[in-house]
């Protein structure tokens, strides 16, 4: 029995000590670790920032962008042109491009996929998205069978015809709930199909063990020759982002999908080895807080106005590393549209105590300030508080989960104060009114709204649906400057502080490579999977 | 025996289905919105009311209740929120890798616990006995987060005898049980000492020893069935607390077990997630606790059960 005992000890030594070789990598294989698990892959449904760039490598949209660039370019559509009043795209596909199962894509499938995300029982994220196109109603709500704005006008021509001009209209077509899909597929696995996705990407899914890793292997047939570069990327996921961290200086992860351990970054940063690992890129999103208008005092603009002249944003970015630089607008530096002169307000809390008394606040007031319980939104809102506190506005903090705070922004008079950490705006789309008609229409007000300083200017919306009909390819220019007039206007009527627009950080490994900013793309986020080179061992 | 066995998994039915009443109503009673979670931060409030009408969520409490426990009746525990996986899918892909996690945990709790325990107490007010259970308090406070860490950091990255986290072999799964072990070894070290310096000290080990035993055949065959009975209750607890997911040790080393999965689907409170995994740990607890009910009687003969 004792030798037994013995025998089985030195065998678990034994396999023990073949530890060190499992888990690495080599070849084309490239790893990328993850904390929590994926959740799907159905490019109608996935929407978080994990599956994004996944789903963009398992299939593909009509439009895509450059890689590691806001420029969008034709992807599975040839060409596109549109009508001279702005409402029509006509898109020519690609021809000989096929599917994961080898069916060659047609126009059809555009249609079906186009129809798959309106339709109430897929439970499509990004419904909302497509209800401009003509007939997207009455497809949604049961009235029609079929979207009368999608036409199938041969195998391989659909043309898109919309309620209104939208210039933001081709970015929807990038989006990852345009991708195309195949219709036997879906029907065939139902359900399944987030887990089992069919596309026409340069990826195809090999394994997935659920809470254990995603592996996706190469497209032989994909229809950009030499793409991808790799031939396959391992997901691990559950892996602790400090784990992570061991891992991938011991070999045995490419990249750190969750980022820089907070405790690390900088160490990293500061280690001349370390820090040579590291790709720095900015984001298409902007940390801010914002001031409920519908809300005693703030329904006064000096009052809201007082409040983004209290913040000290440098001294925010420093909590965080200087990870992100000081925001004076809405819209980050790399959107069209962004201000290059915009000054902002001055950070000047003798002014705010004066606009303040001018409201009638001498003496300041009590008020609430809502964040995300997870670091370090906690500590921000702690600097945020100590700011208004300077100028006399005595603020309690309220520290919950996510969805808490989520369920009061959506609701109209209960959170006078919200930081947006943790669940700040990153842009869908690198155009300019996607900051605007999510988070601060009067189109996106009713209860649940993500617009959480419940504003509404009409003018203001006047003039984003006035620009947004400049669709043309030569009035970009005047467009761009119209949304600098917009978000000035915005900024007068203060509902936000925009406190700063963070930088991503992307740590990986030394033998992986690639078109420079593949590793922070804007669009492919984190990292656009399709261009990533292996340099050597 | 069968009996009280058929007693006691009849009870179990009716606990598991207050269990379900009381979590649904508490998730239900959170302030949250799962169809608001799940469309995500660019949906019009069309699409979210769309979405709460496709789950179902737009129905009173009481018809969801209802709607949960026929499928429950039927093994069908619904889709995840987010995933759109089968949540017995979901389980099932993270329950063996639990159930050896406990595995492993249980048999370093006992491996480090019972010897400490027993040499505590039959060493009652030595050194050995001090520094049993100064060490077990020390194992009992550290947070598992900090032990597992610096395991990993010392055994698996320093000195690489160890994977780094994860999942597939033996190997993969020292660390996490040794950390599980360290905590609870201490909490069985300080019962098994209480308990076997209660048992030492009756009528017929003193018995046994005037008889002549030797001390060592009177602690093992003597007072050490007897002594073990508060600690299988003790492992049947375990049993029940382990398989419903340790959180902290599964993130540390990656192990794909259900705290994980609970964890991830509390974030987005993904009900149907979490009402399963709430359905596993109860059903753990409760047969854990039968377990070890029906091993006391093993024990100790005079137990007996109508």
């Amino acid at each position: 029995m004792r030798g037994r005992v013995a025998g089985i000890i030195v065998l678990m030594l034994l396999v023990a000590l073949a530890a060190p070789t499992w888990g690495q990598r080599g070849g084309k294989t490239m790893i990328v670790s993850f904390k929590d698990d994926i959740s799907t892959l159905d490019p109608a449904i996935g929407y978080d920032w994990q599956n994004w760039s996944i789903i963009k490598s398992i299939s593909d949209g009509l439009m895509d962008y450059e890689p590691a660039s806001t420029t969008l370019a034709p992807h599975l559509a040839e060409s596109f042109s549109v009508s001279a009043d702005g409402k029509t795209y006509t898109f020519k596909l690609r021809r000989g491009v096929r599917f994961h199962n080898g069916r060659e894509l047609v126009a059809g499938d555009v249609k079906y996929t186009l129809e798959r995300v309106l339709n109430p029982k897929t439970q499509s994220p990004g419904a909302g998205f497509f209800s401009g196109i003509k007939g997207a109603k009455a497809f949604s709500e049961g009235k029609a069978a079929e979207i009368t704005g999608v036409r199938v006008v041969d195998k391989s021509t659909v043309s898109i015809t919309l309620d209104s001009a939208n210039a933001a209209f081709l970015h929807t077509m990038a989006l990852n709930f345009s991708h195309v899909v195949p219709k036997e597929e879906v029907a065939r696995l139902g359900a399944d199909f987030g887990h089992k996705p069919v596309g026409t990407g340069a990826f195809m899914v090999k394994e997935w063990v659920l809470g254990q890793r995603l592996v996706l292997v190469r497209n032989p047939n994909y229809f950009l020759k030499g793409r991808p570069y790799l031939d396959q990327v391992v997901f691990q996921v559950g892996v602790e982002p400090n784990v992570a961290f061991l891992k991938l200086q011991r070999g045995e992860v490419d990249i750190l999908g969750d980022g820089i351990p907070p405790a690390d970054f900088v160490k990293v940063m500061g280690d001349s080895k370390l820090n040579k690992l590291v790709a720095v890129g900015d984001q298409l999103q902007t940390g801010y807080v914002t001031i409920n208008t519908q809300v005693e005092p703030f329904n006064d603009v000096r009052v809201r106005r007082a409040l983004n002249m209290a913040i000290d944003k440098s001294r925010i970015v420093r909590i965080i590393n200087n990870r992100a630089v000081p925001a004076n607008q809405i819209l980050p530096p790399l959107m069209p549209g962004y201000d290059k002169d915009y000054k902002g307000y001055a950070f000047d809390r003798e002014q705010a105590k004066k606009l303040l008394a001018e409201a009638g606040y001498p003496g300041g007031f009590r008020t609430t300030l809502y964040a995300n319980n997870t670091d370090p939104n906690p500590r921000i809102a702690q600097a945020i508080q100590q700011d208004l506190a300077a100028i006399g506005v005595k603020v309690e903090l309220k520290t919950q989960a996510q969805s808490t705070v989520i369920e009061a922004g959506g609701q109209k008079s209960q959170a006078p104060l919200i930081w947006s950490g943790g669940m700040a705006w990153i842009a869908d789309y690198p155009d300019a009114n996607n900051f605007y008609w999510p988070i601060l229409s009067c189109a996106a007000l009713g209860p649940g709204t993500w617009n959480w300083a419940w504003y509404c200017n009409r003018d203001v919306e006047k003039m984003v649906t006035d620009a947004d009909a400049l669709v043309q390819s030569g009035q970009a220019a005047a467009r761009a400057a119209r949304f600098r007039q917009i978000y000035r206007k915005i900024m007068d009527d203060a509902p936000w502080i925009p406190i700063f627009h963070e930088r991503r950080y992307t740590m990986h490994s030394a033998r992986l490579g690639g078109v420079a900013g593949i590793f922070v793309d804007p669009i492919h986020i984190p990292v656009h999977y399709d261009e990533v080179q292996v340099l050597g061992k | 025996m069968s009996g009280y066995i058929l007693r006691r998994l009849t009870q179990s039915v009716f606990i598991l289905v207050g269990v379900t009443l009381i979590t649904f109503v508490l998730l239900y009673a959170l302030p949250a919105d799962p169809a608001r979670m799940i469309a995500g931060r660019s949906a019009t409030v069309e699409t979210v009311a769309s979405i709460r009408a496709e789950l179902g969520l737009d129905r009173s409490i009481a018809v969801q209740y209802g709607r949960f426990l026929s499928r429950l009746a039927r093994g069908d525990l619904g889709r995840s929120y987010a995933q759109k996986v089968e949540v017995t899918e979901l389980l099932a892909s993270r329950l063996l890798a639990t159930f050896w996690l406990m595995v492993g945990g249980i048999f370093f709790e006992l491996l480090i616990g019972l010897p400490a325990g027993v040499l505590a107490a039959v060493r009652r007010r030595s050194a050995l006995d001090r520094s049993v259970m100064l060490s077990s308090f020390l194992g009992v406070s550290a947070p598992q987060f900090v032990v597992g860490l610096l395991l990993l950091y010392a055994l698996a990255y320093k000195w690489p005898v160890f994977p780094l986290g994860g999942y597939g072999t033996p190997a993969h799964l020292i660390l996490p049980a040794v950390t599980l072990g360290i905590a609870g070894g201490g909490w069985y070290a300080r019962m098994m000492r209480s308990s076997m310096l209660d048992v030492i000290h009756q009528d017929y080990v003193r018995t046994a020893r005037a008889k002549g035993a030797g001390e060592s055949r009177v602690v093992v065959r003597h007072a050490l069935r007897n002594a073990l009975l508060p600690v299988i209750s003790m492992i049947g607890l375990d049993f029940g607390t382990f398989m419903g997911g340790v959180v902290v040790v599964e993130s540390v080393f990656g192990w794909p077990g259900i705290g994980q999965l609970a964890w991830q689907a509390i974030q987005i409170v993904d009900i149907p997630v979490i009402m399963g995994v709430v359905m596993v740990s109860a059903v753990a607890i409760l047969f854990g606790n039968l377990l070890a009910d029906l091993v006391y009687p093993l024990l100790d003969p005079k137990i007996r059960y109508g």
